[in-house]
Order: structure tokens, then C-alpha cells, then sequence
């Protein structure tokens, strides 16, 4: 049976994490390379790496990066943060990236999605969206969610998945941060209206909350940060737990 | 040992380059059949989609060549696919290899299949010292029914070749080199054939 992810989330910024982390045994805390060997060690699913240095050398450091991580681990690892072109995802693919993530570039230019479907095929594509509520409407947030559109979160997740999408990665600005459980309901809302596989990101805090997104959630996969990375949940605990709900996990 | 990767653009190599090198294999790329003819094992990636794949077969004439191949063969996810006959994604003929045709998923499940599932019914030494039900990587669209050729299955919607064997020629519809320990020791198995 095909099993739910756990996947951790690192933050990269020049080549380094960022967001404090609490392993046992680790030499380098900062060294992606490292947290994501420890990951993958402790059974994580996938693992996601995002990109949030703004400097002119990012590219290079990004591709670097990704030749060392598919180098060390022998699991799937998505990369994302500012890839706004075919030619951005050739490279990272090119270095041993499994998936690109895609957020604003996609939304500004939707025909990427296409170019880069048919590209490198669907299965590489992840589209990143931003949401949070807005009189009552889920809207859709660019540029790491500073930059509001109008547009309805489920219209631009039903038209990524047309035009070509393999997943969706849905963070709720609503729910990041809180440690108080996924967004659930639209999360279900996504699952019923697009036929790909959805993230889930944003809000998780505790075991209870992954199970609930698997079950009410129908999420297919569960993404999170800093509750991993300072320990707050251990990765085998996480998927034993979730396992005596009688989810299907891989242990 | 000689190892030659089929080099026809398919994405991701590298990663099938590293798995190789954690088991002491230099795995050298090679679109040139007189290089691939005399390897020792061949390994034959894909991803991507089916109709491209096989255009780019064609330039350099490898869609002859890989059927004539006598080393031990090893299709990955869309490599895998090819050694069928036909497949629906982009109604595109195959090597015909393994007499098959590759269906897409019905949209009762979630398309692509992304994760990692349990594979089951394991034969022939290729599996050797993977345990049942071990869990495989998957990301596919479209998926081989089970055929005489089947030697693994895994179950998504429906029961369905996630392995198969035909006289020299393997496919496994799952990524090994994505897919841990067990997938190192499904790599390893397949370079141990004939020692």
C-alpha cells in the first residue's frame, strides 16, 4: 500500500541551514548535507530543501548544494526557492535534484508549468502555493507570502495540476507558525477537487496533528521545520505513532 | 566491472551514478552502442515522458541496439516501461522486448502514484536478501499489468508489475537508487548476476 510522506523542511541560505536544529551527533549544525543524512537515517520519507538566500551567487551555491546532498542520501529531495526558469530547473535535475518546487515564477509565468512538464515530465514538477484567508476566501500569496493576488486557491491549484503539475506543496500562512494542526479543510477541499498529490505545510505542533491531515485532511504527504529540527518530534516516534493509528507508514 | 548508463537525456542520472558509486561502480554514461555492446551490464534510466524517450532512442539508434543486447539489462520506472511492446502514454510503440502494454492509472486514485509502497510476490535473485514487502520509491503515471514476466508486484488501485524479467533484460518500475537500503541491495543483486 502506498504510504503517507513525512518530510522534513530545510531552510538553506548560502549554502547553509538556517533555522537552529537539536540532533544528537551532529559535528556541523549548520551543514545541510548532514541534517539531511541524519534524516534519511531516520527514516524520513522525502526531504525538501528551500532556498531563501537573495544574493547573485545563489544559483551556483543551490546547485553545488544539491550535488552533495544527492551524493550523501539515497531518498528522494525536492529543491525550491526562486527557480524561475527551465534553464534553473535543467541544473538542479542535472545535479541529482529528484523535484524542483516552484512557487511565484509559476504564478507570474504558468506557462512554465507546461514547458517544464513536458520538459522533464510531471513527476519533477512540484508547485508550491502560498494561501491564506481573506474574507473568507482562500487567496493565493506570492513572494513568500508578502505579495496578496486575488486569485482563489482552488482555481490555481486545479489549473497547475491541467497544465502539468506532478504535486502540490500548500502551505496556510493561516496555520504556519502555530503549531496548532494543518490546514485541514482546504486541505480535503484540494484532495477532492485535483487528482496529484497534495503537501500538507503549516501548522504542525504535535503527532495528533499528522494524524488528523492524513484522515481528515486526505493529505498525502505531511511537511514540517523546526518541530523536527529541534527535536520537539522525533521522526521515528512521529511514524510509530502514526502507525498504531493505522495509517500506512513506512517504518 | 563495466557499467554503461543509456545516455538519451533522460533526467536524474546522477543519482543513479552516486548509488552506483556507494557500491564501488564507476557507472559511465554512453549513447554510443559499440561503448554500451561491450559493457559488462548495461542500465537503462528513464523518467520522463514515453514519447520523447523514445525519439531520442531513435537518433543514435539505440531502439535497435538495446534489444540485441545479451549483458545483463536493467530498465528503471520508464526504462522499465519501454521493454513493453506498446504504452498508452503518447500512444508510442516500445522495444517490444517484453510482450505488455503500458496503461495509465484511472483518475479513481491519485495520478501520479508518488511514494513509497510495498512490493510483494519477489522472484528470481534480484530480490536476494530484500525482505517481503519491502518498501520501493515510485513516482509513475503509467504502470505495467501483470504479465508471465512479472517477478514483483505492488498494488495501486490494482495489482501491478512492479518487476519484470525476461532472459537478460530486467525492469523495475520503482527508483533503487532511490529507495535506501533495500534499493542499494536490489542494485547490488543485479551487478552480482552471472559472478
Amino acid at each position: 500500500m502506498l504510504t503517507k510522506r513525512i518530510i522534513p523542511c530545510l531552510d538553506i541560505k548560502d549554502g547553509r541551514t538556517v533555522k537552529g536544529i537539536n540532533f544528537i551527533n551532529l559535528r556541523d549544525a549548520g551543514d545541510p548535507v548532514e541534517m539531511a543524512r541524519q534524516y534519511a537515517d531516520q527514516n524520513a520519507d522525502e526531504l525538501v530543501f528551500l532556498d531563501i538566500s537573495a544574493t547573485e551567487q545563489k544559483r551556483k551555491t543551490l546547485a553545488d548544494l544539491v550535488l552533495k546532498v544527492a551524493a550523501a542520501i539515497d531518498i528522494p529531495f525536492t529543491v525550491g526557492g526562486g527557480i524561475s526558469s527551465v534553464t534553473d530547473v535543467a541544473i538542479l535535475l542535472k545535479n541529482g535534484a529528484d523535484k524542483v518546487s516552484i512557487n511565484s515564477a509559476a504564478f507570474k509565468n504558468p506557462e512554465l508549468i507546461n514547458e517544464c512538464a513536458q520538459q522533464f515530465g510531471s513527476q519533477c514538477i512540484v508547485i508550491a502555493i502560498d494561501a491564506k484567508v481573506i474574507k473568507g476566501q482562500w487567496k493565493v500569496h506570492l513572494v513568500g507570502g508578502k505579495i496578496p493576488t486575488e486569485v482563489d486557491l482552488f482555481d490555481w491549484a486545479k489549473e497547475v495540476a491541467e497544465r502539468g503539475a506532478g504535486e502540490i506543496l500548500f502551505t496556510s500562512m493561516d496555520h504556519d507558525g502555530t503549531k496548532e494542526g494543518f490546514a485541514n479543510k482546504a486541505l480535503a477541499r484540494l484532495s477532492e477537487e485535483v487528482n496529484i498529490p497534495i503537501i500538507a505545510s503549516g501548522g504542525a505542533g504535535e503527532i495528533s496533528h499528522f494524524v488528523d491531515t492524513f484522515t481528515h485532511g486526505k493529505s498525502d504527504a505531511a511537511l514540517a521545520a523546526s518541530i523536527f529540527h529541534f527535536g520537539e518530534i522525533s521522526i521515528p516516534e512521529l511514524k510509530q505513532q502514526l502507525k498504531q493509528q493505522h495509517l500506512a507508514i513506512r517504518i | 566491472m563495466k557499467v554503461a548508463i543509456i545516455d538519451y537525456g533522460a533526467g536524474n542520472i546522477k543519482s543513479l551514478q552516486f548509488a552506483l558509486e556507494r557500491l564501488g561502480i564507476t557507472g559511465y554514461l554512453s549513447s554510443d552502442p559499440e561503448q554500451i555492446s561491450n559493457a559488462d551490464k548495461v542500465i537503462f534510466p528513464g523518467q520522463g515522458a514515453a514519447k520523447s524517450a523514445m525519439a531520442m532512442l531513435k537518433v543514435k539508434g539505440l531502439d535497435l541496439l538495446i534489444p540485441q543486447l545479451q549483458q545483463p539489462v536493467l530498465g528503471i520506472c520508464l526504462g522499465m516501461q519501454l521493454l513493453c511492446d506498446y504504452t498508452e502514454e503518447g500512444d508510442v510503440k516500445a522495444l517490444g522486448i517484453i510482450p505488455g502494454k503500458v496503461r495509465r492509472f484511472p483518475n479513481q486514485v491519485k495520478v501520479p502514484q508518488m511514494g513509497w509502497n510495498t512490493i510483494s510476490e519477489t522472484q528470481t535473485t534480484i530480490f536476494h536478501d530484500i525482505k517481503p514487502n519491502e518498501f520501493m520509491y515510485l513516482v509513475h503515471s503509467y504502470f505495467v499489468p501483470i504479465l508471465p514476466e512479472t517477478i514483483a508486484v505492488s498494488t495501486y488501485h490494482r495489482p501491478y508489475s512492479v518487476a519484470l524479467n525476461k532472459d537478460n533484460f530486467y525492469g523495475v518500475q520503482f527508483h533503487p537508487e532511490k529507495s535506501s537500503k533495500a534499493g542499494q541491495q536490489l542494485l547490488q543483486n543485479f551487478l552480482n548476476i552471472g559472478k
